[in-house]
């Protein structure tokens, strides 16, 4: 009886041991062959720098974006209870899991040229706002949630002490519920900047692939991978240690908190 | 807790087992598999091709799959397991030679075409050049890309010097395989684009404008048998056959010899 217990404890770590190696063994190869590659010598192709500055520059926007019109959804959704609210819950998770060609897509018919909403937004297709609009479609949910999380576990009675003291709402908002909540809002938008990086197959469906102008570091890998592996290398590389620091962050903010309370 | 672990555990190992046991072969003797790699252009002739190759066989099942020229290649060289690769161009084929001992054939020819939107700013290939015209483009190392590369300089010497630069200016986007080009104009997202003369099928609404033969570029399709099997070798003689080029020529390639 006591093998079989052993047998069960064995392949439990088994199964945790392959799951490890599933996640680490891609990225150690990528690192194994630009070190093959000698990668890390050679300057790469100015189409990467180019790159860079776009995904950083709509990201960036992206998240400025994310953070205006996320915040009061979140709070919304945290404190208000209404109808439907459930279905509002859903609707702000579907981009998380919906497929990316499908969201793309969809950006299509609603902003192209016989999109819904073509004569609210003027020409977007092909241009860097195409980007933006994509990429906080994508991330969004991911800020949402965070931070409506941080805003539930504030007690309202904390909120209700504040105004019974003489703050007004906004006042309320700006001093007590957003300090409270910063641990949060800052996830939140590491995390939706993280995913917001990362957006491709949306992006090159909805908004195209011209360097400057819609290549992202995504688009740009997927696209010089055959002509010039060097320069995929080192976008990979810096996309990986972009997505490390994101989320170490956001780890490092968790591990944080947890040690606090 | 003993008595809950036992089962699981029979069914892990009788899972494990049953994963070894089946092979990893592509095919057993019961129902042979053709995996076939062909470029985009392709896809309507190849997946008629496929039944018609299948239906005189008998238990073959061919498996497609359709990319731009150069993710094929680049994916045959990463090790994929096609057995046969047909190409767009030649440069692409060559990129897969060290991985074969059979030489390629030519197959067919496609000359190109240039696309726009039914209702479009673009009548004319002078048109090309315009202020504000949006031109959509496959992505590099694409054949497609290529031979309209050279179309474009072709026609620049007819309509001036300046023609070619004009028309990269009005570049909007560059897409994966010559199909994603054709469907940015079928969307109307874009004013033009260049695209294969087999690619406007019955199905797709799109208004073209054809390049005068001075200027057009002749495509030529390569084939090859990626692996060993006389089952490839089968299928592109089947391809080269009578019957084969006239599907071919049904949709619009320019059958050989």
């Amino acid at each position: 009886m006591n093998t079989l217990y052993r047998i069960g404890h064995w392949l439990v770590i088994a199964g945790a041991v392959a799951a490890l190696a599933l996640l680490a063994a891609p990225i150690l190869a990528l690192v194994w062959r630009a070190l093959q590659e000698n990668a890390l010598t050679r300057i790469p192709n100015e189409a990467v720098q180019t790159a860079l500055q776009l995904s950083l520059t709509t990201t960036f926007i992206s998240l400025l974006v994310i953070f205006v019109i996320g915040t009061p959804l979140a709070y919304i959704l945290a404190r208000r209870r209404f109808y439907g609210r459930r279905w509002f819950n859903i609707l702000v998770e579907l981009p998380i899991v919906l497929p990316p060609s499908v969201a793309g897509l969809a950006l299509l018919f609603t902003f192209g040229n016989e999109g819904l909403l073509r004569d609210f937004s003027g020409q977007v297709v092909f241009t860097s706002a195409a980007v933006v609009i994509t990429q906080v479609f994508v991330a969004l949910p991911f800020y949402v949630r965070a931070v409506q999380t941080g805003f539930s576990n504030i007690h309202p009675e904390i909120e209700q002490a504040a105004m019974v003291d003489g703050a007004s709402q906004w006042g309320t908002f700006l001093y007590v519920t957003l300090p409270l909540s910063s641990r949060s809002i800052v996830t939140g938008g590491l995390l939706s900047w993280a995913r917001a990086l990362g957006e491709f197959g949306a992006t090159i469906l909805f908004a195209g692939n011209l360097e400057g102008e819609t290549r992202t570091m995504p688009l740009l890998i997927f696209i010089i991978r055959e002509r010039d592996i060097n320069a995929a290398i080192w976008t990979s590389l810096i996309l990986i240690a972009l997505a490390i620091l994101a989320v170490g962050l956001t780890r490092f903010l968790a591990d944080d908190r947890a040690a606090q309370s | 807790m003993i008595h809950s672990i036992r089962p699981l555990l029979i069914s892990l190992v009788i899972l494990m087992l049953a994963a070894c046991g089946s092979d990893g072969e592509q095919s057993d003797s019961s129902n042979p598999r053709l995996t076939v790699f062909a470029a985009s252009s392709l896809t309507d002739a190849f997946e008629e091709l496929a039944t018609a190759f299948e239906e005189q066989q008998g238990d073959v099942e061919v498996r497609l799959n359709f990319a731009s020229s150069s993710t094929l290649a680049t994916q045959i060289i990463e090790g994929a397991p096609a057995d046969v690769f047909a190409s767009a161009n030649v440069a692409q084929m060559m990129r897969v030679e060290e991985t074969t001992r059979n030489q390629p054939v030519i197959f067919a020819r496609n000359r190109l075409v240039v696309v726009t939107p039914s209702e479009g700013n673009v009548q004319s290939l002078e048109d090309l050049a315009d202020d504000n015209i949006r031109v959509v483009l496959a992505a590099p190392n694409v054949p497609i890309r290529e031979y309209a590369d050279l179309a474009i300089e072709n026609l620049a010497q007819e309509y001036g010097d300046d023609f070619a630069a004009a028309v990269f200016a009005n570049l909007v986007s560059e897409e994966e395989n010559v199909r994603a080009v054709l469907l940015r104009i079928d969307l109307g997202e874009a004013d033009a684009g260049f695209v294969y003369a087999s690619d406007i099928t019955p199905d797709i609404e799109v208004a073209q404008i054809p390049i005068p033969d001075a200027a057009n570029v002749m495509a030529e399709y390569p084939i090859v048998a990626t692996s060993e099997t006389t089952l490839a070798l089968q299928f592109i003689d089947f391809i080269s056959s009578a019957e084969g080029q006239a599907i071919l020529e049904k949709w619009g390639f320019i059958p050989v010899g």
